[in-house]
């Protein structure tokens, strides 16, 4: 039902769209996790209370947060030029996309640590641990399994977002979608694109999920 | 081995309300060796005391000397040291759920970076001596509750500490595993020399394991000493609210009623004569009715073991003229026995009077 011609361009555009999602998903972790963690440790009566890093960071993170990401593309041009050295194109659509994945996620594993019983870190405490060593030994593993959902749920809107950046000639997906299938009027191709977004995230949830299993020991059966 | 010096802890006042004084002038010694029981109602103040030792709670003025260091002096750095010789256990146990029993108990050992080898080598004999070594690699979420806190014990013990603090350790136990775990903590603390201090809100614990006990109402220590002497000749309101479920010092309700607290026409003196140590197998009761001419009517008796020793409580009803119970009274006092006049039995006629 598709011209050979079409389905090269299926593929190249979900290539793009994967290598967009994994390259900011990739850096949005690096980024956001840190700043996360900081998040929640640096609040009111926590671990390393500062109050004044605390507000900053966290109007930072809100504004980034609240502007919508079709605006957000486009607002930060100057600075994708930057850091990319273009506007335009495919890896320039990864810094937009890294843009807003890190408040996501930061704030995705900011609630994931807040979450972790007190009385564990009380318990390390009294065994002589340093903050750092709360962190990484305690705070970073038994926030583990709402880490793991949270990230997928981070992936799914990546994927989602990546559909946007067709506006800076991003490429992907998304792209394909709007400019054959709306643009073209070739619903074919819409639908095609419509399903293969439908089975990537499902992969990505599915995924999630079982890593998610994994690494949650809290509901083991004896 | 734990000197509480002058230790005060006020919580700053929220909004219009006053300032909360959670500790109010504790001075208490616990010896080295000791099993040493903090008991209160919740918001007596016992958990905040418990937690100055490792300076979890940072006192507001006073000093906490553990084995001779003031703990409340201590740099951040020393003050994490000085914490490894000092282990804790807590009423929710507080194990990591991602980690499994071994990792659990290693966790102390790794933070204070202790090599891979000697850690296996110290964990091992620790999961054996609370008898879970069949559990090494299953996490917590596959234990009970008395296993939990028996990895806790185990975790609190790898970096061979000096003292043991124990947060209402069995508070959420049933009472078979409570027992259990209160005899671990007794056998660790013959076997190893630990100095334990315990907190709990439960008299039975005390009277199962501590050598001597310390009574918290409002921030304050109201009542401390061997727990023998605390458990037989409570003073306090509180201390007595406290030890008489477990030994029984009350009398059944339907004598109570029979109770008068003034004298009454025909009424005699009932009194609680309690034996305690040897005393409690000398027939001394016996005697003092032969010589006074006294009819002693028994109303309830008990006789009970606190820390080894034996304890008895007898109520009796002194049927005499009032000079041979004075000289009973006075004799019991020489025999060393406690003696307390409980009140005036009404005679059974009367009783609709009262």
């Amino acid at each position: 039902m598709l011209s050979p011609e079409i389905y090269a361009l299926l593929f190249k555009a979900l290539l793009d769209t994967l290598y967009m999602v994994a390259v900011s998903g990739l850096l949005g972790t690096a980024l956001g996790l840190p700043l996360g963690v900081l998040l929640a440790v640096t609040g009111r009566g926590e671990l390393l209370q500062n109050l004044a890093f605390n507000r900053v960071a966290g109007v930072l993170v809100n504004m980034t947060r609240s502007t919508p990401f079709i605006i957000l593309v486009v607002a930060i041009i100057p600075f994708t030029r930057l850091i990319a050295g273009t506007s335009i194109g495919t890896a320039a659509a990864i810094v937009p996309l890294t843009v807003a994945a890190v408040p996501f996620i930061a704030r995705i594993v900011e609630g994931a640590v807040r979450e972790v019983d007190r009385g564990l870190i009380e318990a390390a405490q009294s065994m002589g641990a340093t903050p750092f060593q709360i962190i990484r030994k305690v705070l970073l593993p038994e926030a583990m399994p709402a880490i793991a959902l949270g990230l997928t749920l981070s992936v799914v809107s990546l994927i989602g977002y990546s559909a946007m950046v067709g506006a800076v000639g991003g490429g992907g997906l998304g792209d394909l979608g709007i400019r054959y299938g709306y643009q073209r009027f070739l619903p074919e191709v819409m639908l095609a694109v419509v399903i293969v977004l439908i089975v990537l995230v499902q992969i990505v949830q599915s995924t999630g999920d079982w890593i998610a299993r994994r690494v949650n020991k809290r509901n083991l059966k004896s | 081995m734990i000197t509480f010096e002058q230790l005060q802890k006020t919580y700053p006042s929220r909004g219009t309300g006053q300032p909360v004084q959670a500790l109010a002038d504790i001075d208490l010694t616990i010896g080295r060796g000791e099993i040493y029981g903090i008991i209160g109602r919740s918001g007596a103040g016992k958990s905040t005391l418990l937690r100055t030792v490792n300076l979890l709670e940072k006192p507001t003025s006073g000093r906490v000397l553990v084995d001779g260091v003031d703990v409340t002096a201590l740099s951040p750095r020393d003050l994490r040291e000085a914490r490894h010789s000092i282990g804790m256990i807590f009423q929710h146990f507080n194990l990591l759920s991602s980690r499994t029993v071994f990792d659990n108990v290693a966790l102390p050992l790794e933070l204070a970076g202790v090599a891979k080898a000697q850690i296996r080598a110290t964990v091992e004999p620790l999961l054996d001596l609370v008898g879970l070594t069949d559990k090494r690699d299953r996490y917590p979420a596959e234990l009970s509750g008395g296993q939990k806190q028996r990895v806790g014990i185990a975790r609190a013990l790898a970096s061979k500490p000096k003292v043991l603090l124990s947060d209402e350790a069995t508070s959420a136990l049933d009472p078979e595993t409570t027992t259990q775990i209160l005899h671990l903590l007794a056998d660790i603390n013959k076997r190893l020399g630990l100095t334990i201090v315990l907190i709990t809100h439960e008299i039975a614990v005390i009277k199962e394991i501590c050598h001597k006990v310390a009574v918290m109402e409002n921030g304050r220590i109201i009542e401390q000493g061997p727990v023998f002497d605390i458990f037989a000749h409570p003073r306090h309101e509180t201390t007595k609210t406290f030890v008489d479920p477990v030994i029984n010092r009350g009398i059944p309700d339907s004598l109570r009623a029979r109770l008068s607290a003034t004298p009454v026409p025909g009424s005699n003196m009932v009194l609680r004569i309690t034996f305690t140590g040897e005393r409690a197998t000398s027939p001394v009761i016996s005697a003092i009715s032969r010589k006074l001419n006294l009819d002693l009517n028994i109303w309830h008796g008990q006789i009970d073991e606190i820390q080894g020793a034996p304890f008895g409580t007898l109520v009796v009803e002194a049927i005499g003229n009032p000079q041979s119970i004075e000289a009973a009274i006075s004799l019991l006092n020489v025999n060393k026995l406690g003696v307390e006049v409980l009140g005036h039995a009404v005679p059974g006629n009367l009783r609709a009077a009262v």
